[in-house]
């Protein structure tokens, strides 16, 4: 029997780019292959549920788990794996804030079935079937998960000890979780596995970032060729960099992309999407309503742009339906 | 950590009681986490409740207190010095409000008390939060800056020059003495205004304390209350002040033999050369030469005979340039008056187009022994007038210009008309609307002028017009309708002087960003408190006296006058003042240099650190107003006494349901 | 009379700046006006430290209405918080309203020390209009929405109970 440490890794709403950024290892795989045994990982390995279910509580060290919550199959395997892990890591934007999935909490479950189910352009469905959770046939029986009202994070299902921000995260946050995890060195429970600083710390453009910046216009990347030594806000383009948690060494910047706020908040922020509204506002030149509003035009999609990664961590959690339409059942 | 809260619910006599269940209110204050003790007393406010808080503090082992009574604008200071004298910080104190925003103004009794409970539950949520901060002590520069040498000025520079601090004066006029400068004689004694004023305009010259810059405007304005650095600007007269003696030589050389541009001083009704004196009793008594009119200075070919005749004084400089002067003051005092209403708002009274019309300040001229007309009342048209409408409420008490009341007029027109009077002998008539006498002597002034013959009557003028148009006769009747008589009355005369009601300064919205005070709806400045701070700002360390506040007669400027002085001398002798550390501080390892922060300040008080590469702020100049706190992306910036978790429980507080 | 009431009292949190409105609420205290006592003042010094997290804050912990209260623009006791807060709640309002929060909800107005009357009709204009709209109730529907986690839930801790016993 093993010795080492057993850790594994899940995926429940997600893209599978969280996967890849494991592998994305490279070397550094061999040695965190050779230091731990995993024991779950459905996206490369063929352990199945009930293996789990019949290891001991609290036997799998370390379980990383990412996408966000959006089923019923998802809510139970977050149970699952809760149970039977001592250290339980929200691997990824998803399963930190919800991720881009969670920019569905703007739409009713129903909204989004009878799009899928009916008025999707490439949908042929005339009797309006709609997926269901059980069904009979011929004595036969199946279930699907249920898809629930609400998109959720990890921690807003279980209870989370460890964060790994990112979208996905940059393997070096990996490796420096797993090597903390072995050697034991653990921060305080809840602490998110990366610097609590801006990301404008690690920019190579900081230096050029001028002291009064004052927009008239917020352009969009596809509306410029961006100057590869400047700063992106400078140039006019929505770059989160400054109201985002860094340790992604601004990847994005270094490919003159501005930053889109995947690494979610400092941990003195409690919510992510109105501390970027209020940056960036506060960015924007203008002292009358009617400039202040043309110039704030440039941002076109508030929720989509300050939540990207996080709207179920929004403390209003998704958009508010008009009677009629709820959030619930 | 568990705390040991005091909460304390004021009756306020019936003010709170009467409308708020404070028995009910103190005793779910004790069932609030944290909270040891719930009281309520009558006034909260007097000794023995300030006392009270005091030993409970020491008995009750308390370590936070809050108290519910009135606005923390009126008491917040005494309670946070009762809590300091039990031995507490006074930071630790939080006040909660529920006279003037819950029991003055709601109707029913159950809302009222609901409402106090959620704002004193917000609190103590709050109040756990508290840390022990200071007040940071700084140390007041005994220079005072006193803007504007009018009468207000004049009397405040000397008053706190005779105290031994030193001033300096600061006038854009080339002379001081402002308006009052300009009047013939002062209501209700009569006395010479020129007599009175120019033995103090002398002492401001001559006093050893006050530096006099005449001609000059501040323009900047930096620091805080105790530290202000400004900035003014001396303009230049072409003229050396202080090798000019006034001896006018200059002027009787110009090669313009007469005057030929509107006098400024006699409002347009005399001529003045391009190089010229103000008034014969101008102080500084210097020339100036006026850019706009002088040849020399406009084309650079002149025989500049005024050189010449200068001789060996030398005393004119063509090249003079505007002097830029950096001074250091802890307090400032702004004295800088008011402008006659625009009487050609009120187009039917004539002013403008028919000759005949004045206003005041320009009959105040013409009566003046060193006016364009040296005292005789001489109209445009060079004869003496031989009957004269004095129109009260010109611009004032009036819903199309200005609401208020000028408070000056109804005098300064008796005044005119016992003037007029006694100069032509002329049918004098006062039309008026109330007649406002109010001040001492100011009644026996009025039955003297009627006791004179001057006919008084009691309607708002509606109309001016000329008698015959078309027949070179300049005759003007004025038309008002008489409240006592119930006719209209249609008055021929040949003079018509408008009683024009005071105003701001037209720039005095530029003026009070620049000291950063506020204006009132009327434009004038504001008062911190009308009754009990009247000379007061919302700006520490900056005062208002006289018609800039508000319009006041003589008596009254100088009263407040000596009461800025007064004012500014407790700050000086005081030595240092206490600022609130509501501050910012920036957590320097949490501050990722994105420099956000550093535009938002009004008062620069955020720097870049490149070598660290962080933003860095200067607490001193730091007014507290949060507006980084809140724009800051990554949280890094906090506010003492609102940092964002005081702030969140507050929220929780008011919210969570009971 | 012991009927409870069905009439909906809107909950409204607001952030007034000390300089100004919350001056004017005092002056509309001291001069004995009347309003409705719907609302709960929190004190900052400059409507400049509005961190939009605030209202959102407010909105989740089950407010109807959020009221800012700021000086006018050009007069503001630290020159220019004002306008600051301008452009943030500008931009504010329109994510709201994309978040299903409709107008009305969030508001801002600039009321100077001396408008104590303002302060009045604000207040009871902002009232009568909430409570046309409503309660909002944010606790309670995110409550509402984690109640499709519950059966769930109970099952699972069914299930260990079982096997709590078993071990």
């Amino acid at each position: 029997m093993s010795t080492k440490p057993k850790i594994g890794f899940y995926w429940c709403a997600s893209c599978g780019g969280c996967e890849e950024s494991v592998v994305d290892l490279a070397e550094d795989i061999l040695m965190v292959v050779g230091a731990v045994d995993i024991v779950f990982w459905p996206c490369a390995m063929d352990f199945k549920k009930k293996d789990v279910e019949a290891m001991a509580d609290k036997s799998i060290v370390a379980m990383l788990i990412n996408g966000a919550i959006r089923t019923s199959e998802q809510e139970e395997m977050a149970h699952l794996l809760r149970r039977k892990s001592q250290v339980l890591i929200a691997y990824g934007s998803c399963a930190h804030t919800g991720g881009i999935p969670s920019l569905a909490n703007q739409f009713s479950r129903e909204q989004i079935m009878k799009y899928v189910y009916e008025d999707a352009p490439t949908m042929v469905n005339d009797q309006k079937t709609r997926p269901q959770t059980h069904y009979k046939d011929d004595g036969r029986e199946t279930e699907l998960p249920e898809l629930r009202n609400t998109v959720r994070s990890l921690d807003q299902v279980v209870d989370v000890d460890y964060y790994i921000p990112g979208c996905p995260p940059p393997p070096k946050l990996l490796k420096d979780a797993v090597v903390a995890l072995l050697s034991g060195k653990l921060p305080p429970k809840g602490t998110v596995l990366a610097p609590d600083i801006a990301v404008c710390q690690q920019c190579k453009r900081n230096d050029t970032k001028p002291q009064d910046i004052s927009l008239t216009e917020f352009k969009r990347p596809h509306q410029i060729i961006a100057d590869p030594e400047k700063c992106l806000l400078a140039q006019g383009l929505v770059c989160l960099g400054p109201a985002t948690r860094g340790g992604c060494d601004a990847v994005c910047i270094n490919g003159n992309m501005p930053c889109t706020g995947c690494f979610g908040p400092t941990s003195r922020v409690t919510d992510h999407g109105a501390k970027i509204l209020s940056y960036l506002a506060s960015t924007a030149a203008g002292k009358e309503e009617k400039e202040i509003t043309k110039t704030l035009a440039g941002v076109p999609d508030p929720v989509g742009t300050f939540y990207r990664y996080g709207l179920a961590k929004c403390l209003l959690r998704g958009k508010i339906h008009a009677t009629g339409e709820s959030n619930t059942r | 950590m568990s705390k040991r809260i005091g909460v304390y619910i004021c009756h306020c006599g019936t003010n709170i009681a009467g409308m708020v269940d404070v028995k009910a209110v103190a005793e779910y204050a004790a069932t609030l986490p944290g909270v040891v003790l719930g009281r309520d007393y009558k006034y909260m406010c007097s000794d023995p409740g300030q006392e009270w808080i005091k030993e409970d503090i020491k008995d009750q082992k308390l370590d936070r207190v809050v108290v519910a009574a009135c606005s923390p604008l009126l008491h917040e200071r005494t309670f946070r010095t009762a809590a300091a004298r039990g031995g507490l910080n006074q930071y630790y104190v939080q006040m909660v409000n529920i006279r003037e925003h819950d029991a003055w103004v709601h109707t029913d009794k159950a809302s009222a008390t609901e409402k106090a409970k959620d704002l004193i539950r917000a609190a103590v949520y709050r109040v756990a939060l508290h840390k022990p901060l200071e007040k940071k002590e700084v140390p007041i520069k005994p220079g005072v800056l006193i803007v504007g040498a009018g009468i207000a000025g004049i009397h405040a520079a000397l008053t706190l020059a005779n105290a031994g601090k030193k001033v300096y004066l600061v006038e854009r006029e080339p002379t001081i003495g402002g308006h009052m400068a300009k009047f013939d004689k002062t209501f209700p004694t009569l006395d010479c205004a020129a007599c009175i004023l120019t033995p103090k305009m002398t002492s401001v010259k001559n006093h050893p304390n006050i530096t006099m810059w005449t001609y000059s405007d501040v323009t900047k304005v930096d620091g805080f209350v105790g530290n202000y650095k400004v900035t003014v600007r001396r303009n230049p007269r072409y003229v050396i002040e202080n090798l000019c003696v006034g001896c006018s030589e200059c002027i009787n050389a110009c090669v313009y033999k007469e005057g030929k541009f509107p006098d400024e001083f006699n409002l347009g009704l005399g001529k003045r050369k391009p190089v010229y004196l103000p008034f014969p009793q101008a102080t500084p008594l210097v020339a100036l030469i006026d850019p706009d009119t002088c040849i020399q200075l406009k084309t650079g070919k002149c025989k500049k005979t005024c050189i010449e005749a200068c001789g060996d004084r030398k005393a004119i400089d063509f090249e003079q340039e505007a002097e830029i002067k950096e001074i250091e003051v802890g307090t400032i005092i702004l004295a800088t008056g008011f402008k006659i209403f625009d009487s050609k708002r009120i187009p039917y009274y004539g002013y403008g187009t028919y000759p005949g019309v004045y206003t005041a300040l320009e009959v105040e001229r013409l009566v003046n022994a060193s006016g364009p007309t040296s005292g005789e009342l001489v109209m445009r048209n060079g004869q003496k007038p031989k009957s004269v409408a004095i129109v009260h409420c010109v611009g004032s008490r009036d819903e199309n210009t200005n609401k208020y009341c000028s408070r000056v007029c109804c005098m300064y027109s008796l005044k005119l008309a016992h003037l007029v009077k006694e100069r032509t002998g002329a049918e004098v008539y006062n039309f008026y609307i109330d007649m406002r006498t109010p001040g001492k002597g100011f009644e026996e002034f009025y039955s003297k002028v009627a006791g004179e013959g001057v006919h008084m009557i009691r309607g708002k003028v509606a109309d001016i017009y000329p008698e015959s148009p078309g027949n070179g006769s300049a005759r003007l009747v004025v038309q008002a309708e008489d409240t006592l008589l119930n006719m209209i009355r249609k008055v021929p005369v040949d003079m018509v002087v408008l009683g024009v009601g005071l105003e701001a300064q037209a720039d005095a919205n530029d003026v009070r960003r620049l000291f950063n005070i506020s204006c009132s709806n009327d434009g004038w400045f504001l008062e911190r408190h009308p009754k009990l701070a009247p000379v007061n700002t919302f700006t520490d360390g900056i005062f208002i006296a006289g018609c800039c506040q508000g319009p006041k007669d003589i008596p009254d400027t100088v009263a407040q006058a000596g009461a800025a002085a007064a004012e500014a001398l407790a700050l000086i002798d005081a030595g240092s003042i206490e600022l609130e550390p509501n501050t910012a501080y920036i957590v320097d390892t949490e501050c990722s240099g994105c420099k956000t922060c550093i535009p938002m300040c009004p008062y620069t008080a955020i720097s870049r650190n490149d070598e660290k590469k962080i933003a860095v702020i200067n607490e001193a100049l730091c007014k507290g107003c949060g507006t980084c706190v809140a724009a800051c992306p990554s949280g890094a910036i906090k506010q003492n006494l609102f940092e964002d978790e005081e702030i969140f429980e507050e929220i929780n507080g008011v919210l969570a349901h009971v | 009379m012991s009927e409870p009431t069905t009439t909906f009292e809107p909950r409204i949190v607001a952030f007034f700046c000390n300089w100004c409105t919350y001056t004017a609420a005092d002056l509309a205290g001291v001069s004995r006006m009347k309003y409705a006592p719907n609302i709960r003042v929190i004190r900052l010094m400059c409507s400049g430290r509005l961190d939009p997290q605030f209202v959102m804050t407010a909105f989740a912990k089950g407010a109807d209405g959020v009221l800012i209260g700021g000086c006018h623009p050009g007069d503001c006791h630290y020159v220019e918080g004002n306008y600051k807060t301008l452009r943030r709640a500008t931009l504010l309002k329109r994510m709201l309203a994309d978040l299903g929060i409709v107008d009305g909800r969030f508001r801002l107005e600039w009321i100077s020390a001396s408008e104590g009357d303002k302060v009045k009709h604000v207040v009871n204009d902002m009232v009568e209009k909430l409570r046309a709209l409503g309660p909002l109730n944010m606790p309670g529907k995110h409550k509402d929405w984690d109640k499709e986690m519950e059966e769930l839930e109970e099952q699972l801790q069914a299930q260990e109970g079982e096997a709590c016993h078993v071990h």
